[in-house]
């Protein structure tokens, strides 16, 4: 998980996501939709708000909806109920090759019988375009995606990484108020597939559209996206930017889903302004600043992620809130960091990460090693649900 | 573009309403040619079957004519007649044909299915390269002429033909045995032209099955045979289904390879259908026999529909 | 099946598929070589002759009757082609409508149906409306008997097509109708080929439904060889035979060579299916 060399341009424009400006109406609006397919909810009442010029990641475990979702914005599925709206337009009614949408497929859909260049013109023929500016916008799509040259070639001569730079070429020829993604990287090998991230991202960025992407792939969502949102049995459980969802999960499922994490549960002792203290049969006494929306006796979780836990072993000075001890039953190493599964004496298992900081090949901690875990009180994050 | 959605309504709607008259049409044109020139047939069959042969053109009695009014048509009513299916029924050469026709359409199926089966599971087993090959030499008399490949057998079947004269050379008979007007004949003529609507399906079917089922079967500890019992044959039934209707049910009616590789000792239904209308100009008779061999074939015929819209439902 | 080391082909499967291929083509053989026998007798070899094609171009009723027989399936194919097409579309993606049922009844019922049962049923309509029976009466009965074919080849492609492809489109700003003829049709244009030359072949072969439904002046080339085979075997009718098979393995070739060049191209082909043997 390096940090890739183009992660300080991505970081400046998550710093100012769109949805930080109350003011501003959102692009599309989409009203309490539903869809089943044959008695079995896909999409349940689901409301989301997309701002213009936001790249935002629909993320979610297999048959979470999504799909059927993103489907419903192209107008290949019409929802059952509930409305969607485009720039306070009601865009529910309106067939697909009426929508100022346009969906990046993730089979890619390239007709096989038409040349690069027919697929790409394709779209702009249905406008009636004249063929000069048909002409010119097809090169100069041929030139966004690097594919100058192969305009006369057909779908079958090109490679699986081509023929994803010809769909993505398509869809974008028409200009589009939103661009759709269907899973559009999961045909990619993982290198290509990380350099396509960041070609997506810096082409969004330089022609100012929305595009809204769909996923199950966690990583993939953190890296591209604005905002994401998270989604399943079809129904949205936590909409923010990839920061706010990791560090600061509204519920358990968001905290398992996405990453690795620790989940303690406990029993509000005390609450203070700054701090709330926590028992637990797991760790003895846990402290934290995030309160959530606990009150005193409360049954609540403590999610605590495994980079924020310190493992040694001398016992620290600290006293004993937030430190446990107890024996290494695991070690999981993955190059650049290794993961400590430790069996704590009260029979709860936590994850600690450590990143290999040395080339050593033997590390200091070793399995049946006595140590001790420890993290601040601001580590964590207190869950009621 | 970007036209806002909500000014294209009218658009939308006037789009709406061609598709919807486009969908209708698709369907209306094929349903209007198949309702007037293959069920209102079937209705005038029926419709004759129950009426009286006479010296007239049309050759029957009564006809219809729906411009005559109301009288008219209890007049027609009051003239059908049922004659005719007593007729059938009572004379032995009607129940005759019908039972040969069965009893050659259910013979041929059976011979079909055992000289077709190891023919279609040799061509599934065939190496990847020369399954299309193989696929297309099967076909290819298909597509030749029905006529032309029973003609062919009746070069080599007459008495003088290659047959004989191989039999004769190879000292198998003394005499030139007399093929062609028996049975035999028939039934060789059947398999002959009917192997490919057998074969074919059950390739299709084969050639879909997941040779690792076999390997499984193989790992679990049966031998070759026994997995061939239990697993491929199984399988294979909506193949052998398919194939044996595919058979059964025109057999049953045929008329060209009876009619020529037969004797004249006993006749099949399409024959006898044949004679009748042609020779004895007793259409109504002749309306009767078709109308009493759709009957008996239409268990089957529902059957092969309903597999035909399975299978379309599956593939939807 | 996807083929393994452990079950490829064996002695018996070989032995069963040579046996098989020589039952379906033996007579066929034979039935050219002795078209070419210089000796009227099949049973006495006199050496090679094309003396009975002479003699075939010298017969003007048999080519009047090959002229009929050719128009007829050309026409009747053409039309198959195109209600079987509409019949397959109406099948596959109209989903559930009104008399769906009856529809795909009498969709699917000609391809099992005994021929001389449509042939008399057609024959006795014609009767009853009073329409003079010849070449267009033919072509009308088989045109409804072959779109039946046409109709099942269609809907196998169609059940193999991609709907991604229509869905892309649409999304692009096509109308349904326009998707059908820009990327559905011609995407599955090979099976509207294979259909018409297999239309074109059940036509041109036909026998029972024609002398139903036939005519005077309009006798095709299967009634004439039908007569003369009741009257014995001739080797002019050898060579008739040999070239209708000569038109049918042309026909063959062609459509084979269609679907080389469609595959090379990259383009989607549809698979073979148990419902009816269909040829592509």
């Amino acid at each position: 998980m390096q940090n890739p060399p183009d992660a300080a341009s991505a970081l400046s424009r998550r710093d100012c996501a769109p949805c930080s400006e109350p003011a501003k109406q959102p692009l599309l609006r989409i009203e309490e939709v539903s869809k089943s397919f044959s008695g079995a909810a896909a999409v349940e009442q689901l409301s989301l708000d997309v701002f213009e010029g936001e790249f935002f990641a629909l993320l979610g475990p297999s048959g979470c909806g999504k799909t059927t979702l993103l489907r419903m914005l192209a107008g290949l599925e019409a929802p059952d109920s509930g409305r969607i709206l485009l720039d306070g337009n009601d865009l529910t009614a309106v067939p697909p090759y009426r929508r100022p949408l346009n969906m990046m497929f993730q089979s890619y859909a390239l007709f096989p019988h038409l040349k690069v260049e027919d697929n790409i013109a394709f779209g702009l023929k249905q406008d009636r375009l004249p063929a000069a500016e048909i002409a010119m916008r097809v090169a100069q799509m041929l030139a966004l995606v690097r594919l100058e040259g192969y305009g006369k070639r057909k779908p079958h001569q090109l490679s699986g990484g081509q023929r994803q730079r010809v769909a993505l070429a398509r869809s974008l020829a028409k200009r589009p108020r939103i661009l759709l993604l269907d899973e559009p990287l999961a045909a990619l090998d993982k290198k290509l597939r990380g350099e396509t991230q960041f070609e997506l991202m810096s082409l969004q960025e330089q022609l100012g559209l929305t595009f809204i992407i769909v996923t199950h792939d966690q990583q993939e969502a953190m890296t591209v996206a604005d905002r994401m949102g998270v989604m399943n049995h079809g129904r949205l459980i936590q909409v923010a930017t990839p920061a706010e969802i990791y560090e600061q999960p509204n519920s358990r499922w968001v905290a398992d889903f996405i990453g690795e994490v620790n989940l303690i549960e406990g029993r509000v002792l005390t609450m203070r302004a700054d701090a709330i203290t926590i028992a637990s049969t797991a760790a003895a006494q846990l402290c934290a600043t995030q309160a959530g929306s606990a009150n005193p006796g409360d049954s609540v979780w403590v999610a605590l992620r495994p980079e924020k836990v310190r493992i040694s072993r001398e016992q620290p000075e600290q006293p004993a809130e937030n430190c446990a001890a107890g024996q290494v039953c695991g070690i999981g190493y993955l190059g650049d960091i290794s993961i400590y599964k430790v069996r704590l004496d009260s029979g709860f298992v936590m994850k600690a990460a450590l990143a290999n900081m040395t080339r050593a090949l033997e590390r200091p901690i070793r399995s049946d090693d006595r140590v001790w875990l420890h993290w601040t009180a601001d580590a964590a994050v207190v869950l009621t649900q | 573009m970007r036209t806002a959605p909500g000014a294209d309504i009218g658009a939308v709607v006037k789009h709406r309403k061609t598709d919807r008259w486009g969908a209708r049409l698709v369907v209306l044109v094929p349903y209007l040619w198949l309702g007037l020139f293959f069920l209102l047939p079937f209705l005038i069959v029926l419709k004759i079957s129950l009426s009286r042969p006479a010296i007239a053109q049309p050759p029957y009695t009564p006809v219809l004519d729906i411009t005559a009014g109301w009288q008219a048509l209890k007049v027609f009513i009051g003239g059908l007649t049922v004659d005719n299916y007593s007729f059938i029924a009572s004379d032995r050469l009607y129940l005759a044909s019908y039972l040969k026709s069965l009893e050659v359409a259910a013979l041929s199926t059976v011979l079909l299915l055992v000289i077709g089966f190891p023919l279609a599971y040799g061509m599934a087993r065939a190496p990847r390269r020369w399954q299309p090959i193989l696929f297309m030499v099967v076909v290819v008399p298909f597509w030749t002429s029905f006529l032309i490949r029973i003609y062919a057998w009746i070069n080599v079947l007459q008495r003088d033909g290659l047959l004989n004269q191989a039999l004769l050379a190879l000292r198998i008979v003394d005499e030139p045995p007399g093929w062609l007007a028996t049975d035999t004949a028939v039934y060789i003529g059947m398999v002959y032209s009917y192997l490919p609507f057998m074969v074919l399906p059950l390739y299709a079917t084969l050639e879909q099955m997941d040779a690792t089922l076999l390997e499984a079967a193989a790992d679990l500890g049966c031998p070759r045979w026994k997995a061939f019992w239990l697993v491929t044959l199984p399988l294979s039934l909506p193949g052998i289904a398919a194939g044996a209707q595919l058979c059964f049910i025109p057999i049953v009616g045929e008329f060209v390879i009876p009619d020529l590789l037969g004797g004249s000792q006993s006749s099949m239904i399409g024959q006898t259908l044949w004679t009748e209308f042609f020779l004895n100009k007793d259409w109504p008779v002749a309306s009767a026999v078709a109308v009493v061999l759709l009957c008996l074939l239409l268990v089957p015929i529902l059957f092969y529909q309903r597999m035909q819209l399975r299978d379309l439902a599956g593939g939807l | 099946m996807r083929r393994s080391d452990l079950f490829g082909a064996s002695w018996l499967n070989i032995g069963s598929v040579a046996l098989g291929l020589a039952f379906l083509y033996l007579p066929m053989v034979v039935l050219v070589i002795y078209s070419f026998n210089a000796s009227r007798l099949v049973t006495v070899w006199a050496g090679w002759s094309t003396h009975w094609y002479v003699e075939l171009l010298n017969d003007g009723a048999m080519l009047e009757s090959a002229w009929v027989t050719l128009r007829v399936a050309l026409l009747s194919a053409t039309v198959a082609t195109v209600l079987g097409t509409l019949a397959a579309v109406a099948l596959v993606r109209l989903g559930r409508f009104r008399g769906r049922l009856l529809f795909s009844g009498m969709v699917y019922a000609p391809l099992v149906m005994p021929e001389v049962i449509t042939g008399l049923s057609l024959l006795l309509l014609f009767v009853a409306v009073s329409l003079d029976r010849g070449f267009w009466t033919i072509v009308i009965a088989h045109a409804t008997l072959t779109m039946c074919f046409v109709a099942v080849v269609v809907q196998s492609r169609l059940l193999n097509f991609d709907r991604s492809l229509e869905e892309a489109a649409m999304d692009l700003g096509c109308p349904p109708v326009r998707t059908f003829f820009s990327v559905t049709l011609p995407l599955i244009m090979p099976a509207l080929a294979s259909g018409w030359v297999l239309a074109f072949t059940l036509s041109l072969d036909d026998l029972v439904i024609a002398s139903f439904t036939t005519g005077p002046g309009a006798t095709t080339v299967p009634i004439r060889i039908y007569s003369e085979i009741r009257l014995g075997v001739k080797p002019e009718i050898n060579a008739i035979c040999t070239v209708m098979l000569a038109i049918v393995a042309v026909a063959v070739v062609a459509v084979s060579l269609l679907r080389k060049l469609q595959r090379s191209e990259g383009l989607p082909e549809g698979a073979p299916t148990r419902a009816y043997p269909a040829p592509l």
